[in-house]
C-alpha cells in the first residue's frame, strides 16, 4: 500500500468514525491547550497605560495587575474594606492645627491645618525584570544612554536582551506623586489633588515654567531634584503625605494606580530620544512590582500578561462573608497567589464573535449583551432569573452584582421651565419622577438588569438604606413589604398644583413641551425615546427629543442650554461623598466644569456635604447623608433612574468567581482548571466535515447538466 | 510616457491639497479641539486647564485655518491646518493624538490588511472569471438565466449578513475555522480563511454579472464571429479570444484597486478582529484622533491616485494601440 493511500484511509477514518481530533477553530496554538492560561477579551484598546494618566476601567484591567499602590480592597469582604498591599498597614490620618499640635480624629475640619498620612512599605519587594534596571559589569545602567545605532534594531521592549531589577523603595511612590504635577503627562486628577496635597500646585507651576523645552520635546525631567512640600521620604521604606485639609477619601485614592510606584530609571529610560518614534514609552510598557508583567503589548490584537518572576507571592484571603464559604470561595485560603501563569486578552470589537467564542470555550468568562441575553438567561415560573438549559448543560455559572454606578435623568436646574427652586418647578419635577416608570424601563431595555434608584447612592455604599426607610417617599410608597410607585393620579394632582392641569399651562392654555437633549441615535435609542415620550404623555406633556452628536451634547451641558438629559456616574471609591458630590453646588457643570451635571444648588445640602465629606462612617454621618438625600429627593433635580446590575458568566473550569467591581487587581485570585477546559473544548468543537463533502457533491452534480449541455452544443450542427 | 506620468503627478498635488482641506474642514466642523482633548483626556474630572494644556502641546490652540492675529505669511503658517498638513506631503505623519507614532503603526498594520485583501482579490478574480465565463458560454440557456438570478439575489444581500452568517455557519456550527482573531506568519492562514471566503462569496454576485457582461460584449464582436467562421471550437473561441480580450477591462479595473489593498476593509476587519488599517481608521474616527484620520485619508488619496496612474499605464501594456502622451 503506498503512502498516499494510507493517508487517505486514515483521514477518512478520522472524518467518519467520530474520533476526537484537535479543534480546527481553536484561535490559540495547540501547544497552549494544557497550559495554565486565562483567556479573556477586550473591546476597546487602552489609550494610556501610564498609571498617572490612566483613568478608565478598560485600562485598569491591565494596570491593576502590574502596578501596586500601597493599598487594595479585600477580595471577599463586603462592604468594601481597604487592606494593605505593599504597605505594612493601612495608614491612619494625623491631624494638626496651626501651631503643629496633634488633634483628635473627630476634630471639625475647619480646625485642621494639615493632615499627615505616614506610610511604611514592606521591604524586599522587587520590580519585574526590565531593561531600565539592567546594569553592565561596572554597575552602570546598560540602556540609559542609547544612541541611534543602538536603537536601530529595537522595535519593541522585548528586543532589549538584558534586564535587571531592584527593590521597591519609598522614593518610587514619592516620584509618582510628583508626576501628578508633571505638565507633560496630563494626570486627570492633577487638579483635584492640587487642592489637597501640599505644594502640588506650586510644583506644577515650577515644572511648567522651568522646563518648557523638556516638556515640549518629551525629554526627561528628573523629579528627584524637585521639592514637593507635601511629600517627604523618612527612610528607605517610609514616606509621608501632607494634605492641606481633612479628606478621609484620600485613603481610597491610595488604592488606585495614580498612586502606584514609579522608578525614576523607567522614566529616564523611556524618555531617551528615538524611543517615542518606536512607540516604546511608559504609556505603553508598564513597569511594576505586581504579580504580572505585560510581555506582549499589541492593543490592536492582544495583550499578554505573564507571571512576574520577581513577585514576592501573596496569600489568598482566609476570611470572607458567610456566603463565600458556601460558594467555595475560601477553598484556596492561605494559598500563594497568583494562580495563573499567563493571561491572554484578545481584541474583540464586536459582541457576537466574542459571545460565540465564549460558548466554544475559548474565553473563560463573558458578560451578557442584549443580543445574547435570551440565549443565556431566562425567567423561571417564580419570575426569578436563571440560566437557560443550554448554559446549564455546559456547566456555565452566573454571578450578579449591583454595580457602584447610577444612571439617571437630570433636569437642568438653570432652565426656566424645569429648573429652579420654585414650588411650581419642584412639583413639576416630582410629577415627572412618578410617571417615568423605571421598573418598566429596566424590564424592557436592560432585560431586568437594574435596581430602581431611590436616591443617588447605590446599594453596597455607606449611606444607602434598605427597606421602607430607604424609599423615596415622593415617588414610592411601601406596601406589602416592597416599594410601590405612586399612581398617576397623584402625579396629575401635582401637575394641577404646579399650574399644569392635563399638561397645559393655566394662563396660556398651551400644552407643556419639554426637551430631552441626548447624544444617542439609532434604532435602539429610538425605542427608548418613544418609551420616554409615552411616559411624559401620561401627564399631557409633549416630550421633544433633541438628538445631537456627542460633542454638541457636551457643549450644551457645559453651557447649560439643555433642559432634560440622561447621565451616569461610576464610583471611584465606595464612599457616599463620591455620589453626593454630583449634587454639590460648587461642583456645577456650568461655569465650573464640575460633575454636578444638573447644576443643582441647595444651601443646606452644600453645608451638609462639607460636613459629611470629612466624617468617618458612623451613625452621625449616616444621619447627615439621610438628611442630604431627603433634601435632594424633595427638590428632585434628577429622576433617580437605576443602578445597573452586572451579569457575568464563567465556565466550570473558572474558580474564585466573586463580583468585585471596585477592585482592579482581581487576576491574581483567579484559578483555572486547564485539563477540564481542554477536554470540554475538544468535545464542543469537533469539526463537522459533511458540509464540505456535500458542497463538493452539489458542485459535481451541477457540473453534470452543464457538461451535457456543453456536449450537446458541441455536437449540434449550425443552422 | 514619463512626461505623462510627471504631468499626472503634478495634477495630483492640487487634488491632494483639496482633499486635505476638505478632510480638515469636515473634521473640525464636527469636532472642536476641545472635544478632541476631552476624548483623549477622559470624561471624568477633566478641567479646562488640562484641556487648554493638551491643546497647547499639540498645536490645537491656534486658529483653524487663518490666523488673523499674526503678520505676513504667518497668517497662514500659524494655523492648525498648515502645521498639521505640510508634513503630510513628505509622508511625515507624526504622532497620533494619544502619543503613538503613526508611521510605525501603519507599517505594522498594513500586513494584516494585505493578508486578507490580496488572497481575496486573487481567488476572487479566478472564481468570478470562471463563473462569468460559464454563464457567458451558456448564454440564453437556463444555466445563464438561473446564474444571473442567483447573482442578483447575492448582490441584494448585505455584506454584514455574509459576515455574521459565515461566522455562525463555518466558525460556530461546523467548527472549521476560528470565528475571529489574527496571528502572524503561517498561523495567520487559519484566521484569514473565513474573511477571505466571506469576501469572495460577498463579491460573487456583482463581479460575476459585470464580467459576464464584458464577455458577452466581446462575444458579439467581429473577431469572435471570424474565429467561429474559421471553424474553431467554442472552447477555443472562449479561452483564446474572448477571455484574452475581456481581460483588458477586467485587469485595468483590478489595477486601480491594487494600491487600495493596503488600506484594508473597515467592516471586515472590525468583525473579524483583524488588526489592519481598516480597523485603525475606524478606531481613529471613534476616538476623534484627527492626526490618524487625516493621515489615513491622505494615504488613501495618494494610493488612489497611484492606482489611477497605474491603470493608465496598464492600458498601454494590455492594448498596444494606446499611447500615453
Amino acid at each position: 500500500m503506498n503512502r498516499f493511500a494510507l493517508y487517505w484511509i486514515l483521514s477518512t477514518l478520522i472524518l467518519f468514525t467520530g474520533c476526537n481530533i484537535s479543534p480546527w477553530n481553536n484561535p490559540y496554538p495547540d501547544s497552549q491547550s494544557k497550559d495554565n492560561i486565562y483567556y479573556d477579551s477586550f473591546e476597546e484598546r487602552p489609550k494610556h497605560l501610564d498609571p498617572v494618566s490612566s483613568y478608565s476601567g478598560n485600562e485598569y484591567v491591565f494596570l491593576g495587575q502590574i502596578y501596586e499602590p500601597v493599598l487594595q480592597y479585600h477580595f471577599l469582604k463586603r462592604p468594601y474594606e481597604l487592606i494593605p498591599l505593599t504597605a505594612t498597614a493601612v495608614p491612619q490620618a494625623e491631624y494638626y492645627d496651626n501651631a503643629g499640635n496633634m488633634l483628635d480624629a473627630d476634630t471639625p475640619p475647619e480646625s485642621v491645618h494639615r493632615v499627615v498620612y505616614r506610610i511604611t512599605i514592606k521591604s524586599g519587594i522587587l520590580y519585574q525584570p526590565h531593561p531600565a534596571f539592567a546594569r553592565d559589569k561596572r554597575g552602570k545602567y546598560r540602556y540609559h544612554h542609547l544612541s541611534k545605532d543602538d536603537l536601530e534594531k529595537i522595535h519593541a521592549l522585548s528586543d532589549f536582551s538584558e534586564t535587571g531589577t531592584r527593590e521597591l523603595t519609598a522614593e518610587d511612590y514619592v516620584y509618582q506623586i510628583k508626576r501628578l504635577a508633571h505638565p507633560g503627562v496630563h494626570s486627570p486628577i492633577a487638579g483635584l489633588m492640587s487642592k489637597y496635597i501640599h505644594g502640588l500646585q506650586e510644583l506644577s507651576e515650577e515644572l511648567t515654567n522651568k522646563h518648557k523645552n523638556e516638556i515640549d520635546k518629551n525629554n526627561f525631567i528628573d523629579l528627584r531634584n524637585h521639592h514637593l512640600s507635601g511629600v517627604r521620604i523618612l527612610d528607605r521604606y517610609t514616606f509621608e503625605i501632607t494634605l492641606k485639609e481633612k479628606y478621609p477619601q484620600f485613603r481610597y485614592w491610595l488604592s488606585m494606580p495614580f498612586f502606584a510606584p514609579m522608578p525614576w530609571e523607567a522614566d529616564f529610560f523611556y524618555s531617551q530620544p528615538g524611543m517615542e518614534e518606536k512607540n516604546i514609552t511608559l504609556n505603553w510598557y508598564p513597569v511594576g512590582t505586581g504579580p504580572y508583567m505585560l510581555t506582549e503589548n499589541n492593543p490592536n490584537r492582544r495583550m499578554v500578561l505573564k507571571r512576574n518572576p520577581n513577585f514576592r507571592g501573596e496569600l489568598y484571603p482566609d476570611k470572607g462573608g458567610p456566603e463565600d464559604e458556601v460558594n467555595g470561595l475560601l477553598q484556596d485560603a492561605g494559598q500563594t497567589m497568583p494562580f495563573i501563569d499567563t493571561a491572554i486578552f484578545s481584541l474583540e470589537r464586536e459582541s457576537i464573535p466574542a459571545w460565540n467564542k465564549f460558548l466554544q470555550g475559548y474565553y473563560d468568562t463573558s458578560g451578557i449583551v442584549s443580543d445574547s441575553f435570551d440565549q443565556a438567561v431566562t425567567f423561571n415560573t417564580k419570575g426569578e432569573l436563571e440560566l437557560t438549559e443550554q448554559m446549564r448543560n455546559k456547566g456555565i455559572k452566573l454571578t450578579t452584582a449591583v454595580m457602584s454606578s447610577t444612571f439617571y435623568m437630570g433636569f437642568n436646574m438653570r432652565d426656566e421651565v424645569v429648573g429652579g427652586d420654585s414650588e411650581r418647578a419642584r412639583l413639576l419635577r416630582r410629577a415627572i419622577s412618578i410617571v417615568v416608570d423605571y421598573e418598566e424601563y429596566i424590564s424592557i431595555f436592560t432585560n431586568g438588569r437594574g435596581v430602581p434608584a431611590q436616591g443617588p447612592i447605590p446599594p453596597g455604599i455607606f449611606g444607602y438604606s434598605e427597606g421602607s426607610d430607604g424609599i423615596n417617599p415622593y415617588v414610592y410608597t411601601w406596601r406589602k413589604g416592597r416599594a410601590e410607585r405612586r399612581n398617576i393620579r397623584e402625579a396629575q394632582e401635582l401637575m394641577i398644583a404646579a399650574g399644569y392641569p392635563d399638561g397645559r399651562e393655566v394662563q396660556s392654555g398651551q400644552s407643556l413641551i419639554l426637551y430631552l437633549d441626548t447624544p444617542a441615535t439609532g434604532p435602539d435609542a429610538k425605542a427608548i425615546f418613544d418609551w420616554f415620550r409615552k411616559q411624559f404623555s401620561k401627564l399631557g406633556i409633549t416630550l421633544v427629543i433633541r438628538a445631537t452628536d456627542y460633542n454638541r451634547f457636551q457643549e450644551k451641558m457645559l453651557k447649560g442650554t439643555e433642559q432634560i438629559f440622561m447621565w451616569g456616574w461610576n464610583a471611584d471609591y465606595p464612599d457616599p461623598e463620591n455620589f453626593l458630590f454630583l449634587l454639590y453646588g460648587p461642583n456645577a457643570k456650568v461655569g465650573l466644569n464640575g460633575e454636578n451635571a444638573a447644576n443643582y444648588e441647595n444651601e443646606e445640602f452644600d453645608y451638609l456635604f462639607n460636613q459629611m465629606k470629612s466624617m468617618s462612617n458612623g451613625p452621625e454621618r449616616q444621619a447627615i447623608v439621610d438628611r442630604m438625600i431627603d433634601i435632594a429627593r424633595r427638590d428632585a433635580p434628577w429622576l433617580w433612574g437605576f443602578h445597573p446590575v452586572a451579569f457575568t458568566l464563567h465556565h466550570r473550569w473558572f474558580k474564585n468567581a466573586k463580583p468585585a467591581l471596585m477592585l482592579n487587581n482581581t487576576l491574581k485570585y483567579i484559578r483555572i482548571d486547564p485539563e477540564t477546559r481542554n477536554k470540554l473544548r475538544t468535545q464542543w468543537n469537533q469539526p463537522v466535515f459533511w458540509p464540505i463533502i456535500l458542497l463538493l457533491l452539489i458542485l459535481l452534480i451541477s457540473i453534470i447538466p452543464a457538461y451535457i449541455s456543453y456536449k450537446r452544443r458541441e455536437q449540434s450542427s449550425a443552422l | 510616457m514619463i512626461n505623462y506620468i510627471l504631468r499626472r503627478i503634478a495634477y495630483a498635488l492640487p487634488i491632494l491639497i483639496g482633499i486635505n482641506i476638505i478632510t480638515f474642514v469636515l473634521f473640525f466642523v464636527v469636532n472642536t479641539p476641545d472635544d478632541m482633548a476631552r476624548m483623549q483626556l477622559g470624561q471624568k474630572r477633566v478641567t479646562q486647564e488640562a484641556i487648554d494644556k493638551w491643546k497647547r502641546e499639540r498645536g490645537y490652540d491656534m486658529p483653524v485655518l487663518w490666523n488673523s492675529q499674526a503678520k505676513g505669511m504667518k497668517k497662514i503658517t500659524d494655523s492648525i491646518f498648515f502645521q498639521n498638513s505640510i508634513k503630510l506631503f513628505v509622508f511625515d505623519f507624526g504622532q497620533s493624538d494619544n502619543g503613538r507614532d503613526i508611521s510605525n503603526d501603519i507599517s505594522q498594520r498594513m500586513w494584516p490588511s494585505l493578508a486578507i485583501t490580496v488572497p481575496a482579490l486573487i481567488l476572487g478574480l479566478i472564481a468570478y472569471i470562471t463563473f462569468a465565463l460559464t454563464l457567458a458560454f451558456f448564454r440564453a440557456s437556463y444555466i445563464d438565466v438561473w446564474g444571473v438570478v442567483i447573482c442578483v439575489i447575492m448582490m441584494s444581500i448585505s455584506g454584514m449578513f455574509y459576515i455574521i452568517g459565515g461566522q455562525f455557519i463555518i466558525g460556530k456550527l461546523f467548527n472549521l475555522v476560528p470565528i475571529s482573531g489574527y496571528d502572524s506568519g503561517v498561523n495567520a492562514i487559519k484566521f484569514v480563511t473565513l474573511p477571505v471566503i466571506v469576501g469572495l462569496i460577498g463579491g460573487i454576485g456583482s463581479s460575476t454579472r459585470w464580467y459576464r457582461t464584458i464577455f458577452l460584449e466581446e462575444m458579439g464582436k467581429d473577431f469572435v464571429r471570424t474565429a467561429r467562421a474559421k471553424g474553431l471550437s467554442e472552447k477555443v473561441v472562449l479561452y483564446r479570444h474572448v477571455l484574452r480580450n475581456g481581460l483588458i477591462p477586467i485587469l485595468t479595473g483590478v489595477v486601480v484597486v491594487l494600491p487600495m489593498l493596503f488600506i484594508g476593509s473597515l467592516v471586515t476587519e472590525s468583525f473579524f478582529a483583524v488588526p489592519g488599517l481598516g480597523s485603525y481608521t475606524i478606531d481613529a474616527i471613534n476616538s476623534q484622533d484627527f492626526a490618524i484620520v487625516r493621515s489615513m485619508v491622505y494615504l488613501g488619496s495618494v494610493l488612489y491616485i497611484i492606482g489611477l496612474i497605474l491603470t493608465d499605464i496598464s492600458y498601454t501594456i494590455a492594448d498596444p494601440r494606446i499611447r500615453l502622451e
